[in-house]
């Protein structure tokens, strides 16, 4: 059976091809736990990917700052905002300018290591991913990335 | 660039315009003009970890401007001692004063700190992180004797791994392409994500173990210490820290026209016998500390323009 159909909503928005079981962490990053009606799927079979996770959040349409906070976990998810049962905008994740309390600082000397405050990282390279503390400067490549 | 209100809490932040305005106040007040200027203006010290030196320069550069200090040295018997959060010190002393100076061992306090201040924050050093006025001084220090940056030739001696003062200047001077060297035990290499990005800015790069065939190619030699600490096995250690102790005829090996610098404080990586060498410049470095923080001091004062 098609993810679309076990999905189907009227209003709201639908992210697809999330790497799979990454869902929740998807719904901590974008702060949905008390955003009203939520449905998650995890692990469905995927032409595009091996196996994807789905979320539908209901009556909310994301921003696209919003979602492009989910870039570090799920770099190929795809945003469908529905309004009136048909689908309004569909588009991809981008990388933002900087994501803040999204990335753990792997520098136990950070004041962020060391002290309850959010984390801070500016993208200093795209290709490749290449990620700068705004604290203690010390940089992070993709591979490397912790996400809080 | 104006720095009226502005913190200084990294070189990452700056650029040639900014280091050029810090560079030309620094002679005008290092040539006797600005005394007094800051007559009525406070600053506010707080070291949350020991450095005498870096702490009595602020303060000697404040006095002469004609401000005034205030300030902590250790946490031992502050506010600090009793649990208070650096954030909740520092928006506290921020209504006590006009300027703040801080260091902190960990890394990304001053930036912490500049968020959370109503008066400019001047980083005089978080953890193995940044200590901008030391490289403004090693780049005035330069730029006294070489008008030109991007024509002299740096070498790097030493620790070059955890040496806060190297990373910082090397990272400026790259602005300028200014060509490095980089002169260091494999252990204590530059890390790598720094040569990265000191040759991507455009300085071409030599990576060197030793100061053999260096002779007559360097105008500039920086020599840090190297720690102890770092070493596993201390014959190791005195292997390598021997290879790397400047001595006289060391100086001369590399020709009469060598200047060798240190951000101070040394312990016996320099022998005292050159320090009446011609080539040893790295007394006349700590002084420049005094115009060089003066010119901060005012320019983030708004004060000097
Ligand atoms: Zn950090």
């Amino acid at each position: 059976m098609k993810a679309y159909k076990v999905f189907a909503i009227n209003e709201g928005t639908v992210i697809d091809h999330i790497p799979s079981t990454k869902a929740l962490k998807v719904i901590d990053i974008l702060g949905l736990e008390n955003e009203g009606i939520l449905t998650i799927g995890i692990g469905f079979s995927s032409e595009k990917m091996d196996k994807k996770d789905i979320i539908k959040i209901e009556n909310k349409y994301l921003k696209k700052e919003e979602t492009d906070k989910i870039s570090l976990i799920a770099p190929n998810a795809t945003i469908n905002i529905i309004k009136n049962g048909e689908l309004k905008e569909k588009r991809k994740i981008e990388l933002p300018e900087e994501y803040i309390n999204i990335v753990k600082c792997r520098n136990p000397n950070c004041i962020t290591s060391v002290k309850d405050i959010k984390t801070k990282f500016k993208i200093v390279s795209r290709s490749p991913l290449i990620l700068r503390c705004l604290y203690c400067e010390r940089v992070i490549k993709a591979g490397e990335v912790e996400i809080l | 660039m104006d720095f009226t209100g502005k913190s200084i809490v990294s070189i990452r932040e700056l650029d040639k315009d900014s280091f050029l305005k810090i560079l030309v106040t620094s002679k005008e007040i290092k040539d006797g003009k600005y005394a007094d200027c800051l007559r009525g203006k406070l600053l506010a010290t707080l070291f949350f970890e020991p450095s005498t030196r870096t702490r009595l320069s602020f303060e000697s550069a404040m006095r002469y401007m004609g401000g005034g200090v205030i300030g902590f040295a250790g946490t031992e018997y502050t506010s600090v001692k009793k649990g208070e959060t650096l954030v909740d010190t520092i928006k506290t002393v921020s209504g006590y004063c006009d300027v703040i100076v801080i260091r902190h061992p960990v890394e990304g306090a001053a930036r912490l700190a500049s968020e959370n201040a109503g008066v400019p924050v001047i980083n005089a050093g978080d953890g193995a992180n940044q200590h901008p006025t030391q490289t403004f001084l090693d780049l005035f220090t330069m730029n006294e004797i070489f008008s030109d940056l991007s024509t002299i030739r740096v070498g790097f001696l030493g620790d070059l791994k955890y040496g806060r003062a190297v990373h910082s200047l090397a990272y400026a001077l790259s602005l300028y392409n200014t060509p490095l060297w980089f002169i260091s035990p494999e252990l204590l290499k530059m890390p790598e994500y720094l040569v990265e990005e000191i040759r991507e800015n455009g300085s071409r790069i030599h990576e060197v173990e030793n100061l053999e065939g260096l002779d007559e190619q360097l105008d500039i030699l920086y020599v840090t210490r190297i720690q102890k600490e770092r070493f596993g096995d201390m014959q190791e250690y005195e292997k390598v820290a021997g290879c790397f102790r400047i001595t006289k005829s060391v100086v001369e090996s590399l020709g009469e026209n060598i200047k060798i610098m240190h951000p101070l404080p040394r312990v016996d990586e320099i022998d005292q016998e050159v320090d009446t060498l011609e080539n040893a410049i790295y007394f006349k470095q700590a002084h420049n500390g005094i115009p060089v923080r003066q010119a901060v001091l005012g320019l983030v004062l708004g004060v000097l323009q």
